[in-house]
């Protein structure tokens, strides 16, 4: 096999906190973009996908590790590479055509030359006509196309894209993805590699050449694979929906082995999220995981992920934190892919809104630590207040500021829904419920009626 | 496959229409129109210069005659205009330095802070008579001090802007100008100078009209026993006071509208305009603001063949060198010959710029010794003879404002008539009519005591006015309906819709306002009308009696008291006002 482009040696992110112990973002991994292949990188949220992306384009440097460029370090190497964005990150200001002229600009480019590439670009991309137009004025997919544009303007050895039609409708994304795919295989464009950020498995399985999965906390390559079907790749092939079936199996289930524990530089080894204090809450909302439990009951109390994230239409950043988070409650299990509906979890689903408020309640204490930590210490002070900046403290030795902030949003969501605690915005304090007793006011709500 | 013409070769031949001609002709007109104001501005700059490194005239005899006052609004103008430039300069370095260098910016915008709390009239004495020490044979000295005097009071809420613009780019954006290579300048013109460019405008607006207010401050004042004139409008309008001359304040003040109008029509809608295009929302329509000037400078050939053989080579020019640059720093790099940074220079640089700083610190509060401790007495009472004043002007704008502004608001008609009247009595300089006002008090009975507060009120309550219609115009008809229809009574409308909804406009008006009043403090307590000095106890008495009669210990205690009350009430009241507005009551969360 012949020398790879871009390969990166044991990088890992992490964050320093104060303490000893560190937030390990991504543990140490190795990857390679070889010439010639569509790369795909699939994981759920929070696996450090755009993090990985970034270091291997060296818009970010690791934390450990070094990334080589053809062989030298990425940091002092003349790298070759563009990103196509998932929210286009078209300058608004300058129109389509000075967009596209803006990295042959900052190589020095003279003007006649640039504005003859630009504009050929353009053609190349199905918008000529556009040059003069602004970014606002274009729907979501020319924007993208624009972003393109701009990537391919510099003939970069490798394509980086971090989730390039997401922001897209379903139709826009199938026909864009199309024409990318056109464009590389009549080697149109010169690139020699294209690397892809996705959540979207179907897209991955569609485009990719190989496909990486990670998994997370910290992030991790689970498998690593090559995909040999043919292009143009049918959706409804069996080879293709059982490629699609095992990329579920493998996102779902638990690891068999945990991935290796990286050591601090004085030796000490690096504490791994799943074994301390707090679970990841799931960034799920109790309605959606009353309305999974409830279709899951449709199918029988058992059916594949994927064939419900078919049903739904959803990706798998949707489903999957709404399944971890009925898991985590004990209302689900997961195996080989499935999902099962626990007795819990089918009494949950069957319950009118009141008593499945209480059984949540009585799931959450169960089960959430940090939810059973809030409602003590409310119980625990004269004046049934808690403030959040003491949850946010401890929360923060574990996780970084960004999953801290959004760890304690999804545990005031389930607290309010759950009616363990009440959340004074203003004030940024837990509060005590008010509960309303259903016994005591019968007649406003006939008098209503 | 289209190709694109490359020039005006390609240019097809069209059929003669009539429409055609007018076409033509017009960018003709546009360019002789260009010309003029070409041919104008270079005038003024000669004339200006030859004025200012002329003798200097500290005590210049301000003629009372209507034909000299377009060649004093024009000196005027000229201060303004330059303390602008100075500022948009100041302020875009010191927004950058500080959002690029972590080392130092909490300590910047600490002191951002500061020195916009900070009575900028406390440095009228200090910077005048450095500016004339500095250049005491020149009216350039003079004229330096009255522009730096009116920089202070404009560009620190600029830096501001610039500052928080550049902590709220976009990441993805910064990111895409990074993976393309973008060079430190190509990322400042194509990124964040186009991403402040909205926020500098507004805020370039709103200082500018306090220009105004400074002008009228330091054109004309007493400084121990010497006298500072200045010629302009603001010493104009205040000899016409002094010498009750009923005819030349009627002049003077019309002059100053005009000039207010002419800058709103001729500077800002244009430049409002073409800010339009900087705005970062995803999609286009809206309102969209047009003006003629604008027009007149994108279309004219002139103009457009100027740019294209001098700007465009140039900056061509200067890409090509960078790129060039950074390609010989690449080889640089990997050839392993890193260039060693001037680490060694920062530290003793450092200790020395420490050093100095403290030396003066030390000895301004030394001088605070010289400060008898009765005067610390008086100096108490006059805060907070002060600070009931500001209050009570607050509340009396607040009282009359709130009810008028919510019912321009709620009136679209309305609104679109009064908004910009409004607006250009904001942008009136306050002071002008005091003198007038003063005069009138003083017939019914009332005194400097009562005069004070009408000023303090007469240069905030705009603030506040434009703030509370913006707001009322902002509350969703939706919301207005569903208030229509369960009937809410009307304590319950102000009290569920109209107060809640109006709430962070409210505050954003309140905070300019107090900040405001504070400053016109200065001014208001301490008044020369005739010959006669009346003054009123207050802080911003002992502060202009202190400069007046050059007691610069006293003068230092004093501001050093205002900006200590500036900040605590902006960190006690203001800020926490802020957040919740920001926090409960925004309407687009």
């Amino acid at each position: 096999m012949q020398e790879a482009i871009i390969r990166a040696e044991r990088v890992e992110k992490y964050y320093a906190q104060p303490s000893e112990n560190r937030i390990q973002v991504i543990s140490p991994t190795d990857l390679s973009i070889g010439e010639g292949e569509i790369v795909a990188l699939l994981g759920p949220s929070g696996s450090g996908k755009s993090t990985l992306l970034r270091m291997l384009t060296g818009l970010s440097a690791p934390s450990a590790g070094e990334v080589y460029w053809h062989g030298k370090p990425i940091a002092t190497a003349d790298v070759n590479v563009s990103i196509v964005f998932q929210s286009f990150a078209l300058f608004p200001w300058l129109s389509v055509l000075e967009n596209v002229e803006a990295p042959l600009k900052a190589r020095g480019m003279e003007p006649a030359e640039r504005r003859r590439r630009g504009m050929k670009m353009l053609d190349t991309v199905g918008l000529d006509g556009f040059q003069a137009a602004f970014p606002k004025e274009l729907s979501g997919g020319m924007r993208q196309r624009v972003g393109f544009a701009r990537a391919l303007v510099v003939e970069p050895e490798v394509l980086f894209m971090d989730e390039p039609f997401s922001a897209l409708d379903v139709l826009t994304a199938e026909n864009l993805r199309s024409e990318l795919l056109e464009l590389w295989q009549n080697k149109t464009i010169p690139t020699k590699a294209i690397f892809i950020v996705t959540h979207n498995i179907e897209e991955a399985v569609l485009l990719a050449d190989r496909i990486i999965v990670l998994g997370r906390n910290p992030g991790h390559v689970r498998t690593d694979f090559r995909v040999t079907l043919v292009h143009p790749r049918d959706r409804k092939a069996t080879a293709f929906t059982q490629l699609v079936d095992y990329i579920y199996k493998v996102l779902t289930q638990p690891d068999a082995q945990p991935p290796a524990l990286p050591q601090t530089p004085e030796g000490k080894p690096v504490r791994d999220q799943r074994q301390m204090h707090y679970q990841m809450l799931p960034h799920a909302r109790p309605g959606g995981i009353a309305g999974l439990l409830e279709l899951l009951l449709d199918h029988n109390g058992k059916d594949s992920i994927y064939k419900l994230a078919d049903d739904l239409a959803f990706e798998i950043d949707d489903l999957l934190p709404i399944v971890d988070a009925a898991q985590l409650l004990g209302f689900l299990t997961v195996n080989e892919g499935d999902a099962a509906i626990t007795p819990e979890g089918a009494e949950y689903a069957n319950s009118e809104i009141l008593k499945q408020k209480e059984l949540f309640r009585t799931a959450a204490v169960q089960n959430v630590l940090l939810l059973r930590q809030i409602v003590r210490a409310i119980e625990a002070k004269s004046d049934r207040t808690v403030p959040e900046d003491f949850f946010h403290d401890v929360l923060d030795e574990q996780f970084s500021e960004d999953e801290t902030l959004r760890q304690l949003e999804t545990a005031i969501n389930w607290g309010r829904y759950a009616e363990l605690f009440d959340y004074d915005a203003a004030r940024r304090r837990f509060i005590a419920p008010e509960r309303v007793l259903p016994d005591s006011t019968p007649s406003t709500t006939e008098i209503d009626a | 496959m289209t190709r694109l013409p490359d020039g005006p070769s390609l240019w097809r031949p069209q059929l003669l229409a009539r429409s055609q001609v007018v076409k033509r002709s017009w960018p003709f007109f546009l360019d002789l129109t260009v010309a003029a104001v070409c041919l104008a501005a270079f005038y003024g700059v000669l004339y200006i210069a030859n004025f200012w490194l002329g003798r200097a005239q500290p005590e210049f005899v301000v003629s009372l005659a209507p034909s000299s006052l377009p060649l004093y609004a024009f000196y005027s103008v000229v201060r303004i205009g330059l303390a602008y430039l100075l500022s948009l300069v100041f302020a875009v370095t010191y927004g950058y330095v500080a959002a690029y260098n972590p080392r130092i910016e909490s300590l910047m915008i600490a002191a951002l802070d500061i020195l916009q709390s900070i009575p900028v009239l406390s440095f009228l004495p200090g910077v005048m008579l450095a500016m004339v020490a500095l250049i005491p044979t020149r009216q350039l000295g003079l004229e330096m001090g009255a522009i730096l005097l009116i920089f202070t009071g404009q560009v620190w809420n600029m830096a501001f802007s610039f500052y928080s613009s550049l902590k709220s780019l976009p990441r993805e954006l910064g990111e895409a100008s990074k993976i393309y290579g973008f060079s430190g300048w190509q990322r400042f013109w194509q990124l964040e100078l186009p991403f402040g460019a909205i926020g500098l405008v507004w805020n370039s607006i709103i200082s500018v009209a306090g220009g105004w207010f400074f002008l009228m401050a330091c054109e004309m004042f007493v400084l121990g026993d010497r006298d500072f004139r200045l010629p302009g409008l603001g010493s104009y309008l205040q000899t016409a006071a002094d010498r009750n001359d009923v005819s030349a304040m009627i002049y003077g003040i019309c002059t100053v509208i005009l000039i207010i109008v002419a800058t709103d029509q001729l500077v800002w809608r244009p430049v409002i305009a073409w800010s339009d295009k900087f705005k970062i929302e995803q999609s286009a329509g809206a309102e969209r603001i047009d003006s003629p000037i604008l027009h007149m400078i994108q279309n004219s050939n002139a103009l457009t063949a100027v740019r294209r053989h001098t700007l465009v080579p140039l900056n061509e020019g200067i890409y090509a060198w960078l790129a060039k640059r950074r390609q010989a720093e690449r080889s640089d790099e990997a050839d392993g010959t890193k260039r060693h940074s001037a680490g060694w220079l920062e530290i003793p640089l450092l200790i020395a710029v420490a050093a100095v700083v403290l030396y003066a610190a030390a000895s301004a509060l030394l001088r605070l010794q010289q400060v008898p401790g009765s005067v610390y007495l008086t100096v108490l009472k006059g805060t907070i003879a002060t600070f009931l004043r500001v209050n009570l002007a607050l509340l009396l704008a607040a009282a009359w404002t709130i009810p008028a502004g919510v019912a321009i608001g709620f009136n679209p008609r309305l609104a679109r008539i009064v908004q910009p009247i409004v607006q250009v009595a904001a942008s009136f300089p306050a002071p002008i009519l005091f003198p007038i006002i003063l005069l009138g008090l003083i017939k019914i009975g009332g005194g400097l005591g009562i005069g004070s507060i009408v000023l303090m009120l007469l240069g905030t309550q705009w603030y506040i006015l434009f703030n509370v219609i913006a707001g009322a115009m902002a509350i969703p008809s939706d919301l207005k309906d569903v208030s229509e229809l369960f009937h809410f009574t009307q304590w319950q409308k102000w009290k569920t819709l109209i107060l809640p909804g109006i709430f962070p406009y409210l505050i954003t008006g309140l905070v300019t306002a107090s900040g405001g009043a504070w400053n016109a403090s200065i001014i208001a307590e301490y008044f020369h009308l005739k010959g006669q000095t009346m003054q009123t106890l207050g802080l911003g008495e002992q502060i202009s009696a202190a400069s007046d009669k050059g007691e610069f210990p006293l003068l230092l205690l004093a501001t050093i008291v205002m900006a200590l009350m500036v900040v605590t009430v902006n960190r006690l009241v203001w800020r926490p006002l802020y957040r919740l507005a920001e926090t409960r009551y925004r309407l687009n969360a």
